[in-house]
């Protein structure tokens, strides 16, 4: 592959003429907008917050990354809470106190780089579920103004690009494709056998997980050489199909495509018509410098989005950018999971090669007859390295120091997997991000206030999935397992539903193209436009949205400008 | 302490992987900020050592059981805690932190830091393929 910063051909573009489109984020979605538009023909300059990295330095230190598992590790490829604090309450009725909850990639390629690269569909359902289930109270549960037909040509189109891995139509609860998989699934791992065991013991139907890891080379890149480090680090061999390795590249390739690091934005700049006009950004030496441009494109994603847009009020938008619905920041959905561990009599080795390896998708739709709403997936994994499994992993009771700790720990490094299940979050309006009165980042910027308690049906269903990942464990044979807690959540890596799409201007905040409803050429798409959080795998939606509105604003855009209605 | 936290018994423990080195390290370098509960935490700890055994002056000085006997009373307190959290890190970080010294602590759990491996990996998906 190309190393990133090998690109010197990148082309640049003056602050002060109006370049065709500003992207704000470089991300999951920012960067696939910004090569479908640079590829269309026209300027694109993208603005992100985090640095531009080489994968020369993506290494296996469990010190110099950040997992949740470990105290001492450095943000290098997220958002460090002492620069950039956020405030965390459950009701509106608290105060909100410093609190580390918001967790995104903060780099070229976002959070792309560092994720797991679990690559789930939709499926169909989750466009329609309000209509199927009908309303529950409390919620702001609704249908999507887009259906999964509307989405798949996107959703293959993003396969076959970046290079996903796996098996079309093992999964009997697959929704229908077009295509099948670029790639063959990764070779199972022990803990993906495990779970097929298990699964099939109680009558499930476990298939190969797709990833977005190459299982063999593709596209000029390497394929996956099985080290272990993918979550929480970046791919060195470029095998982890991040928008790092795949589009920003292609973007740059193009000649009309900026990619500049290390900007801050923290206003979009409207004219006296409430038109976007360009964006005010922190430059790497702190400096505030102004990018006109004809249109912008906001991916910062679900929690810098909303609070971007907050920080973006003016006269002629007294409650925000693109905020007369009142719904920017609202109708926050976390990452909502259950999990449980379980040790086996022999060696799983499962620190090596990626992490998830076979899934189960047959509570994926919720059923009544549970009694509640909710659904989800199940993966079996090993996602902790040395260090985090010898802090946070060991069985419950094991002792903590002694003879009989390392006792434990020798034997139960090799011989650990966990079983997680992501859920449902439903939509709740009080569940928001706003900005807080009193804490400012190290920029002088409001930071950001998220208040989150889930809904009480998702903690139904966790409790659901925690005696599922138990009996799944149980069935594969473990020795002894143990659930973690199921609780609302009070931390999140994937952020969704803050500027929800839809078709009525006073409930939501997007169209179904992703335009504003307030703002002709404002456009905003990452894990905000979600309406419904899918089951919690967001990365593969996010990037097919991007693929559609892009297609789109491209079209629109040539036959007539973005500044008029589409 | 990191000697009775990860003890050398039939294999390396603290000791042979210079868990102290790598806290000297940490406390200089990334890890400043936790200086001030070292500073704190053991004049405390030979404190206690003199409260509990009387005549002993230093902790080092203390028969091994007598130390566990100490630390288990002190083990909920904040300084045993990022005593336990170095130890951990020292024993199973890069080497290029200063522990972990060729690796024993990686040997210990049956970590192989490579940058590439090969399938099988473990013991069920090698069984599988039979």
């Amino acid at each position: 592959m190309t190393p990133a910063s090998d690109n010197l051909k990148t082309s640049t573009f003056e602050l002060k003429s109006a370049v065709d489109f500003v992207v704000v984020g470089g991300g999951g979605a920012g960067a696939v907008v910004a090569k479908e538009l640079s590829t269309a023909g026209f300027q694109v300059v993208v603005l992100e917050q985090g640095p531009y990295l080489h994968p020369d330095e993506f290494v296996h230190d469990e010190l110099r990354f950040k997992d949740p598992s470990n105290p001492l590790g450095r943000e290098v490829l997220t958002n460090d809470h002492a620069l950039q604090p956020n405030t965390f309450r459950r009701s509106a009725n608290e105060k909100a106190a410093r609190q580390p909850t918001i967790c995104y990639g903060r780099c070229i390629g976002g959070g792309t780089v560092h994720f797991t690269a679990n690559y789930w569909r939709f499926h169909e359902i989750d466009f329609i579920e309000r209509s199927r289930w009908g309303p529950i109270a409390g919620s702001g549960f609704s249908d999507w103004p887009i259906t999964y037909a509307d989405l798949e040509p996107y959703y293959t189109k993003a396969e076959w690009e970046l290079g996903i891995s796996g098996q079309a139509g093992a999964s009997p609860f697959d929704p229908p494709r077009s295509k099948p998989y670029p790639l063959p699934p990764m070779p199972v791992k022990s803990s993906g056998v495990l779970l097929e065991r298990g699964a099939r013991k109680l009558g499930w139907h476990p298939f190969p997980a797709p990833l977005a890891i190459l299982s063999h080379p593709y596209h000029g890149r390497s394929g996956c050489q099985h080290c272990g480090f993918c979550e929480w680090f970046g791919c060195e061999w470029g095998a982890k199909s991040s928008s790092l390795a795949t589009v920003i590249p292609l973007a740059e390739a193009t000649g009309r495509c900026e990619i500049r690091p290390n900007s801050y934005v923290r206003r979009i700049s409207t004219d006296k018509q409430g038109r976007v006009d360009g964006v005010i950004y922190f430059d790497a030496g702190r400096r505030e410098q102004f990018q006109k441009a004809k249109a912008v494109v906001l991916c910062a994603n679900g929690a810098e989005t909303p609070r971007l847009l907050l920080l973006s009020q003016s006269s002629l938008f007294p409650q925000g950018l693109a905020n007369s619905s009142g719904l920017v920041g609202k109708y926050l959905m976390f990452d909502t999971s259950a999990s449980a561990r379980g040790t086996f009599e022999h060696p799983l080795n499962d620190y090596k090669s990626v992490q998830v390896t076979r899934i189960v998708h047959d509570f994926y739709d919720s059923d009544s007859k549970r009694g509640f709403y909710g659904g989800g997936g199940i993966d079996a994994r090993f996602d902790v390295y040395p260090i985090g499994f010898a802090l946070t992993s060991l069985p419950h009771g094991a002792p903590r120091w002694g003879t009989a700790f390392k006792r434990a720990l020798a034997l139960n490094f090799n011989r650990t997997m966990v079983v997680l299940c992501h859920a449902t979050a439903l939509p709740v309006e009080s569940n928001s991000i706003t900005l807080d009165p009193e804490v400012r980042d190290d920029w002088g910027e409001p930071a950001m206030r998220v208040t989150y308690q889930c809904a009480p049906d998702d903690l139904k269903n966790l409790t659901f999935f925690s005696a599922r990942a138990l009996e799944l464990l149980d069935a594969a044979g473990a020795v002894e397992k143990w659930a973690g807690p199921v609780e609302s959540p009070t931390d999140s890596v994937h952020l969704m539903g803050t500027c929800r799409m839809g078709n009525d201007s006073n409930n939501s905040v997007v169209d179904k193209y992703h335009r504003a409803h307030d703002v002709p050429n404002l456009f905003i798409i990452d894990g905000s436009s979600f309406v419904t959080s899918g089951r919690n795998q967001p990365t593969c939606t996010i990037q097919a949205l991007a693929y559609r509105a892009a297609d789109h604003i491209a079209r629109k855009a040539k036959s007539g400008g973005i500044a008029t209605p589409l | 302490m990191a000697a009775q936290i990860i003890p050398t018994d039939g294999t390396a423990g603290a000791r042979e992987a210079g868990v102290v080195y790598f806290i000297d390290r940490a406390l200089t370098t990334f890890d400043r900020e936790r200086q001030s509960v070292y500073n704190q935490g053991l004049p405390l700890l030979q404190s206690r050592t003199g409260e509990m055994f009387p005549g002993s002056a230093t902790f080092s000085s203390l028969h091994s059981d007598q130390q566990i006997q100490l630390l288990t009373a002190i083990e909920s307190a904040d300084f045993f805690e990022v005593v336990r959290m170095h130890t951990i890190m020292g024993f199973l970080s890069d080497p290029e932190y200063g522990g972990n010294r060729d690796g024993v602590g990686w040997k210990l759990i049956g970590f192989e830091q490579k940058a590439s491996f090969r399938p099988p990996f473990g013991y069920y998906d090698a069984e599988e393929r039979r």
